[in-house]
């Protein structure tokens, strides 16, 4: 049994209306709701009860419907355009019930209300009286479908509205938390029952967003930005320890507010010669634990920055892509610069305007070669422009070094070894 | 080779011969300089020796092969020496490097190793205790050198460690041994330096290597 109401209202209203009822709920149209009406006897009676029911609500919401109740939801729909105020369709005797509602109330194509017009077909029992045979060969399988529509026999389910996908979780809790343990085993449901519900619809997330409302009424907000989508909820409590240890918030928690954005999870085929990959579950858990050891900032894969400032470059995430190949490999053995991070203050000797003798912490000898002075400059027009002459050294002991002179102070620093 | 062969050989080629073997199919070849050769998976190599030996470039030519594999790296840089620029230059994929900047504290830096190695799945694990003052770098117990190997023992991985002398004892099965030599001034460019290698265990002979400056 189907309930359809009709009203020119709001649509979110009428849905809010139809939802009172059933839980099964079709938008057929924008001013148009039907609902499974199927057990609502056992509570409000007979059809007309249901139905008075129905308008009751309606006019608490404030609009006035016109309500239908047929066994299949066409005819119901056809019913309540049709007929004002509450209509309830006899089961077994819907086309008699129907046969003088216009034939416009089925919404046929342009075209074929001309047709019908030209032969003279102007209500339901016009067309349900015609035989079959004849309007599938003139008409189509449209025809036919409409002729079963006016004769109130087109048996359908419904398509029930489906609320939209949010995997949300919230709890307020009973007294304020302050510590990291009590607060993991919040998270621990939470994240359990988002992630059953991810897995159910055969889905994963690859952001979980926590935003936790604090005693002194602000919130700390944390976002877990994941390089493929996952669904395990140990690995998202792990991580969140880890994080909420680094970031911890500034008052204690008084209610925990949790949402995964729902993705397609990953789908990967091994093969035999494929190179070995960290696997990114297990990665991006290994990563959250050296960044707690290291720093956030310390880790990652670099990217060259496109400067010409000498140990220009910044951390990315890794595993996010990147560049790729580099741009022009060199073919045979480098030479490579370590680099001394930050730069060592030295004390140069100079002869000639050419460096001859260095002294910088452990590293102290006369200096047998050099190559320079390589100027470089840039970024003058910054707050942090650079300005240096660059030497390779070589010492008499064999050690490689390059060193500047920044122009600005006039001081020498030890840049990196050669190695 | 027997010495009349050889004798006979550098006759016909007018030149002395380089004998370089032949890499192990489960091991990782330098990219690019033979001389380095190959160093084996599932174990713990060393590359030992004092500043500007070319400990880096080797490291540096090992990582150019796997990332070219398409394989991971992972660099634990104990005290933030390690530079992009150069590595790019040589031909590391910086997309697929995972760089770990400890800020010169070995034992960070021993820790995330164990969690990298422990992680699995990078073809190549490379410990750079380069810089690291060598009383604080000896404070690594041999346990936990142990421990790293197990780790990789029957994997895909290998460990390379940088050090200024030989750390991990027996746990390594390849010892490198680097030695400065001359660097290549010309003018007023440094276009380069030779260093030689000597593979301390299991014993191997010298071999002579130049590496060149980006202007050489």
């Amino acid at each position: 049994m189907y309930a359809c109401i009709h009203a020119s209202a709001n649509p979110a209203l009428l849905i809010e209306c139809a939802q009172a009822f059933s839980p099964l709920v079709e938008q057929a149209a924008a001013d148009i709701a039907v609902l499974d009406a199927s057990g609502l006897g056992l509570i409000y009676g007979a059809p007309h009860e249901i139905a008075a029911a129905i308008a009751a609500r309606a006019r608490l919401l404030g609009f006035d419907p016109h309500i239908a109740i047929a066994s299949n939801p066409d005819a119901a729909i056809c019913a309540a355009r049709g007929f004002p105020g509450v209509s309830i369709v006899p089961h077994g005797d819907e086309a008699k019930f129907l046969e003088s509602l216009p034939l416009y109330l089925l919404a046929p194509g342009e075209e074929m209300l001309e047709t019908f017009e030209r032969w003279g077909i102007r209500t339901f029992r016009d067309l349900a009286v015609l035989p079959p045979i004849g309007i599938a060969g003139r008409l189509g399988p449209e025809g036919l479908r409409l002729q079963t529509l006016a004769r109130g026999e087109l048996e359908r389910p419904l398509v029930p509205l489906e609320d939209p996908l949010q995997f949300r979780e919230e709890m307020e809790l009973d007294y304020p938390v302050d510590l990291l343990e009590p607060l993991s085993f919040v998270l621990a449901r939470m994240l359990g029952d988002v992630c059953a519900r991810l897995s159910q619809r055969g889905l994963a997330t690859n952001e979980v967003r926590l935003c936790l409302s604090l005693e002194d009424r602000s919130t700390h907000d944390r976002t877990l930005r994941l390089p493929v989508p996952m669904c395990d909820a140990r690995t998202f409590l792990k991580l969140m320890q880890l994080d909420l240890s680094q970031h911890s918030p500034a008052a204690p928690i008084v209610k925990v507010q949790l949402e995964a954005e729902p993705v397609k999870p990953r789908l990967a085929q091994g093969g035999l010669y494929v190179a070995t990959v960290p696997e990114p579950e297990r990665m991006e858990l290994t990563l959250a634990r050296v960044s707690a050891l290291v720093g956030e900032e310390n880790v990652g894969s670099p990217e060259l920055l496109d400067t010409h400032r000498p140990d220009a470059f910044r951390m990315r995430k890794f595993g996010a892509g990147g560049a790729g190949a580099s741009a022009c490999p060199c073919p045979g053995p480098t030479l490579s610069l370590r680099y001394c991070r930050p730069p060592l203050e030295a004390r140069v000797q100079l002869e000639n305007g050419r460096p001859c003798f260095l002294l910088a912490g452990n590293i102290r000898g006369p200096i047998v070669s050099a190559s320079g002075p390589w100027r470089t400059s840039g970024d003058w027009w910054t707050a942090d422009p650079w300005d240096r002459d660059e030497w390779d050294v070589a010492l008499r002991d064999g050690a490689l070094y390059r060193i500047y002179c920044a122009h600005a102070t006039g001081r020498w620093y030890v840049e990196g070894s050669f190695d | 080779m027997p010495a009349v062969l050889r004798a006979e050989l550098e006759a016909i080629a007018g030149a002395p011969l380089v004998l370089i073997e032949r890499p192990q199919p489960d091991s990782i070849p330098a990219a690019g300089v033979p001389e380095f050769g190959a160093i084996p998976r599932g174990s713990l190599t060393e590359i030992c020796g004092p500043t500007s030996s070319g400990r880096t470039s080797m490291a540096i030519a090992l990582m150019s092969e796997i990332t070219a594999r398409e394989e991971s790296c992972a660099l634990i840089d104990t005290d933030d020496a390690f530079d992009p620029t150069t590595a790019a230059h040589a031909g590391v994929r910086l997309d697929r490097l995972l760089w770990i900047r400890c800020g010169g504290d070995a034992e960070r830096a021993l820790k995330s190793a164990d969690l990298i190695i422990q992680a699995g799945g990078f073809g190549l694990v490379v410990f750079d205790l380069g810089d690291t003052p060598l009383r604080q770098a000896r404070r690594i117990s041999l346990t936990s050198w142990f421990r790293l190997r197990r780790a990789v023992e029957n994997t895909a991985s290998a460990i390379v460690v940088i050090a200024q002398e030989p750390m991990a004892k027996t746990c390594a099965s390849l010892v490198m041994e680097m030695r400065r030599g001359e660097p290549d001034f010309s003018g007023r460019l440094l276009r380069g330096m030779h260093i030689c290698t000597h593979r301390l265990k299991p014993r191997g002979e010298m071999r002579y290597v130049r590496l060149h400056s980006r202007l050489g």
